[in-house]
């Protein structure tokens, strides 16, 4: 079946099975890697990238439901230069392994679309769908936090740190 | 080439410029930006898909096997069963450099006759397609006639039980024994008896196993895949026949590991149709697959039984260990081992009596996992302090004070640790830290615990383990540095370039470093037993001192000045005593050139090696250190529904010397999540062996709902055997935050759930049995 849409600003169209999943059209037709699977289901967020503006998991949609769609990928998420919480995950130490760091940042984008002043819990909330095994979640919402004072035009919090000897 | 046998002492200079800083890390912008390839990134022209046929049940003989079906089926280019195997075993022991005899551990590569746990590989597919291949594998044929299997130790231990593995089941045994049992017991004024038990749990790295495969124009197997040791391509060439020197494994880049990527999984299937249809081959697990295939943490039964004088000073231990094995050996004996090294805690025990079995069973095989065994043993022993201190009415932190293991003290194997213990200074911090108790109210209740440790950095002595590295200088000043060190993303990448960085006075963008390759980087030995920056930061630092010293030597002649008055720092060489001597360093290293000075260094880091242990006893040294530390906790249980909630999570650990606090403090931050859901929420159940919790919609690790805010108290005592006096933390970590979390749930409701994991189902039914 043929399918078009947009990706990362680009018209592209591919000729996918019924079956294909939305990350596969994007990772083996269009080779953008940086969308990862973790487990197929829906359940670790690995795949996130946003449709039309909405953070949503590539691996529990079909390519054909994009039809028509505005696909943005963590490729295209920096406009020149790193988005606010792509610097905030390099600023803050936000990730480790880094495998669900895309999945993670496209989650972060899309809540910060619609509320700039969020309080840690409701970053807690919007990122619960994204599993991460090495981090403990901790610098991710530090990255967040520091990517939201960015987008405010607000200096992000110093980091704290306590190393004795 | 520099060689040295390391002599315990970290040197130090005086400025530290690069260590110590809270740096980003060198792969954080490629990964925030997609731009990072994991190893499941890479595809190949003319590449084939493959899939992994697994049993359905845990226990059966395997009575046909028709693959012609799937064989004839279009596109599919090779199917392969025990039959078509010419060696039918792989080995699964710990990696050695050194040639050493393995234990006895072979795994059955592809199930011949005989179905062990539930998930054995029957048969491999490589086909045009992933569909193609799901396909073929739907095709296969195969009777299974069930066989009664043994899905508990106890059960496994008894007279004429099924056997799974040797003779009666045991898989190993430890006994250790120091001082004199009976006569502790006698000068105790009491005796407190407890068993604990931990279970399965699995690793849960976000990215599945993956690898490819190709025959290259050497006729060399290469593999790229998702491992923490490249070193297992020893294993897999003598499972596939062909010489150790014939493939070549690269782990570039991995999603996480945690342990659950150190055995061979993937790895061997691929190499086998690579060599079976001379194509490139892909095989990417799907959650599922990762689930059953591969080894998990092990469910311990831990009964403990201490003689206590009325103060609190312990004056005997006598301790059970019953580890279920599963059904393969793989790493047993050594996480045994680990257990019954640090059963006692970081406390002091004259009198001492270890007994500890690790038992195969028809469940999945166990094997590493962050903590190894010393995990399991710290939510015994720490329990087991808080319940001697309820008994005896002593406060729980002034028991342990009594009991701490000090600096000079020998640890359960008689053998004495040299480093610092700072036990009681973390374990104060850490609770300090609290601060004021929440106010409990309604139906929460509020508790505290605090749990210490000791745990083990860098491999088993006996296995005398050696990491090394390569650094150079290029003509523009620039550093390289190789080692087939693996980062599955704790930046131990990252901490070799801080260190090389740090001895040749240039910042770390001016180092590049290749690793991970088993050909052509120096073999460095495996990412696991928290060794990665111990030994191959070691082996940067001997490398890149090298080095320093014959530029430096070559600088002194240019500059007039004596070689020891002589730095480097941002690039600059210049006289300690008048810096407007000085030249850049790039000056020098041309100059070094064009003298022939040998501008680049290849060292070997050797850990202390011992003999073993004596096999009455125990004793003996077992590792080259330990690290301790501890985590405190504060918690909220909800007595009508069990539901637990963490309001404050401390840690406090001494780590040596914090190479870069950014990342040691990452590792505290995952640990505790990892530790949370080990406590709380995490259970790989398996019914007569039979996985039911497939998914993570079953096997629930904590979301970012779950978590708290962790502190990170770093304490640097300077006194570790790694580069700058560094311990270590990747397993640490991980280590006190199950048992402080028992603890404070204790605290909290006045009873103790001794199985984790510690769901609200057992909290509720704990509080209905012990009516209040």
């Amino acid at each position: 079946m043929e399918v078009s849409l947009t990706v990362n600003g680009r018209n592209v169209s591919s000729d996918v099975e019924p079956r294909t999943l939305l990350v596969h059209l994007l990772r083996e037709d269009l080779d953008l890697t940086g969308t990862h699977v973790g487990c197929e289901s829906g359940y670790c967020g690995a795949c996130t990238v946003h449709l039309d503006g909405k953070p949503v998991k590539s691996c529990t949609m079909l390519a054909v439901q994009a039809e028509g769609a505005d696909i943005t990928t963590i490729e295209g998420l920096a406009n020149g230069e790193l988005h606010a919480v792509q610097e905030g995950f390099w600023e803050r130490h936000g990730l480790q392994c880094g495998y669900c760091t895309p999945g993670m940042i496209m989650s972060a984008a899309g809540m910060l679309a619609e509320n700039d002043s969020p309080s840690e819990g409701e970053i807690k909330h919007g990122i619960e769908g994204n599993l991460c095994r090495c981090t403990g979640y901790h610098n991710i919402v530090k990255a967040i936090e520091y990517a939201a004072a960015k987008m405010r035009g607000d200096e992000p919090a110093e980091p704290e740190w306590e190393v004795s000897s | 080439m520099t060689d040295t046998i390391p002599t315990g002492k970290a040197v130090t200079r005086d400025a530290l410029r690069q260590v110590g800083r809270p740096l980003v890390r060198t792969d954080a912008v490629g990964k925030a930006v997609g731009k990072t390839m994991y190893v499941g990134d890479h595809v190949m022209q003319g590449m084939l898909h493959a899939r992994v046929l697994r049993s359905p049940i845990a226990s059966a003989r395997l009575t046909r096997l028709d693959v012609s079906k799937a064989r004839a089926l279009d596109r599919v280019a090779c199917v392969l069963t025990a039959d078509d195997l010419e060696r039918p075993l792989i080995a699964v022991d710990i990696p050695g450099q050194t040639g050493r005899a393995r234990l006895e551990t072979d795994q059955q590569v592809l199930v011949r006759d005989r179905v062990r746990y539930h998930g054995e590989p029957l048969a491999l597919i490589a086909a045009e397609t992933v569909e193609i291949a799901e396909e073929a594998m739907r095709l296969i044929e195969f009777d299974l006639e069930p066989i009664p299997g043994v899905y508990n130790p106890e059960d496994a231990l008894q007279p004429g039980a099924p056997i799974v593995q040797g003779t009666d089941n045991v898989v190993a045994a430890q006994k250790i024994v120091k001082g004199d049992i009976e006569k502790g017991f006698r000068e105790a004024d009491r005796i407190i008896e407890n068993t604990f038990q931990t279970q399965f749990v699995e690793h849960a790295f976000l990215e599945p196993e993956v690898g490819l495969g190709w025959v290259d124009e050497n006729n060399i197997i290469n593999l790229r895949a998702s491992t923490q040791v490249i070193e297992n391509f020893r294993f897999i060439a003598d499972a596939i026949g062909v010489p150790h020197n014939r493939v070549r494994v690269r782990a570039s880049l991995v999603g996480g590991g945690f342990g659950g990527k150190e055995d061979v999984t993937m790895e061997c299937y691929i190499a086998l149709l690579v060599k079976h249809t001379g194509r490139p081959i892909r095989l990417e697990f799907t959650r599922e697959d990762s689930l059953m295939g591969h080894g998990k943490r092990h469910p311990f039964t831990m009964t403990y039984r201490t003689g206590v004088k009325a103060d609190g000073t312990i004056t005997a231990l006598e301790v059970r260990l019953i580890a279920d094995a599963g059904a393969y050996v793989f790493l047993s004996p050594y996480v045994l081992l680990y257990a019954a090294i640090a059963a006692p805690g970081p406390y002091r025990v004259d009198n001492l009596l270890i007994d500890g079995r690790a038992v195969a069973t028809n469940n999945m095989y166990t094997s590493a996992f962050r903590g190894f065994g010393a995990a399991q043993a710290a939510v015994a022993y720490e329990q087991q302090m808080d319940e001697i201190a309820m008994e005896l009415g002593i406060d729980r932190i002034e028991l342990r004070r009594r009991n701490y293991l000090r600096s000079g003290d020998t640890i359960s194997s008689n053998y004495p640790i040299e480093s610092a213990v700072w036990t009681e200074e973390c374990v104060d911090r850490a609770w300090a830290a609290l601060g004021e108790p929440t106010e409990a109210t309604g139906h929460l209740r509020i508790g505290r615990g605090v749990a210490a440790y000791q745990q083990s950095y860098g491999r088993i002595t006996y296995l005398h383990d050696t990491s090394q590295a390569w650094v150079g200088v290029e003509i523009d000043g620039s550093v390289t540095v190789r080692s087939g060190v693996t980062d599955i993303g704790a930046g131990q990448v990252s901490a070799l370039g801080q260190i090389a960085a740090e001895v040749l006075g240039v910042d770390l963008d001016d180092v590049a470093i290749y690793n991970s390759d088993s050909a052509v980087t120096p073999l460095a030995g495996t990412t696991t037993a928290t060794r990665a920056l111990y030994m191959t930061g070691n082996a940067v630092k001997v490398a890149a001192e090298a080095l320093r010293g014959r530029l430096i030597e070559r600088a002194a002649k240019s500059l007039g000045v004596a070689s020891d008055g002589i730095d480097i720092a941002d690039g600059t060489v210049f006289a300690i005593d008048d810096p407007g001597i000085s030249m850049p360093f790039h000056e020098l290293v041309k100059l070094s050139a064009a003298d022939g000075i040998h501008c680049s260094e290849l060292a070997i880091f050797r850990a202390p090696f011992s003999d073993g242990l004596d096999p009455e006893t125990g004793e003996g040294q077992v590792h080259p250190d330990y690290v301790f530390g501890a985590h405190a906790i504060e918690v909220a249980v909800d007595v009508e529904t069990g539901e637990v909630s963490i309001l404050k999570s401390v840690a406090a650990h001494d780590v040596g010397r914090a190479i870069n606090p950014t990342a040691v403090e990452g590792q505290i931050e995952g640990g505790a999540a990892q530790g949370q859901g080990f406590a709380l929420s995490e259970e790989m159940i398996y019914e007569e062996g039979r996985l039911i919790t497939p998914s993570f919609s079953e096997y629930l690790i904590p979301t970012s709902m779950d978590v708290p805010k962790v502190e990170s108290i770093i304490l640097e005592s300077g006194t570790g055997l790694g580069p700058f006096g560094a311990k270590g933390i990747g397993e640490p970590a991980l280590t006190p935050v199950a048992p402080a979390i028992a603890n404070a749930v204790t605290d909290a409701i006045g009873v103790r759930v001794k199985e984790l994991p510690i769901t609200p189902e057992k909290i509720v039914a704990a509080l209905h049995a012990e009516p209040t």
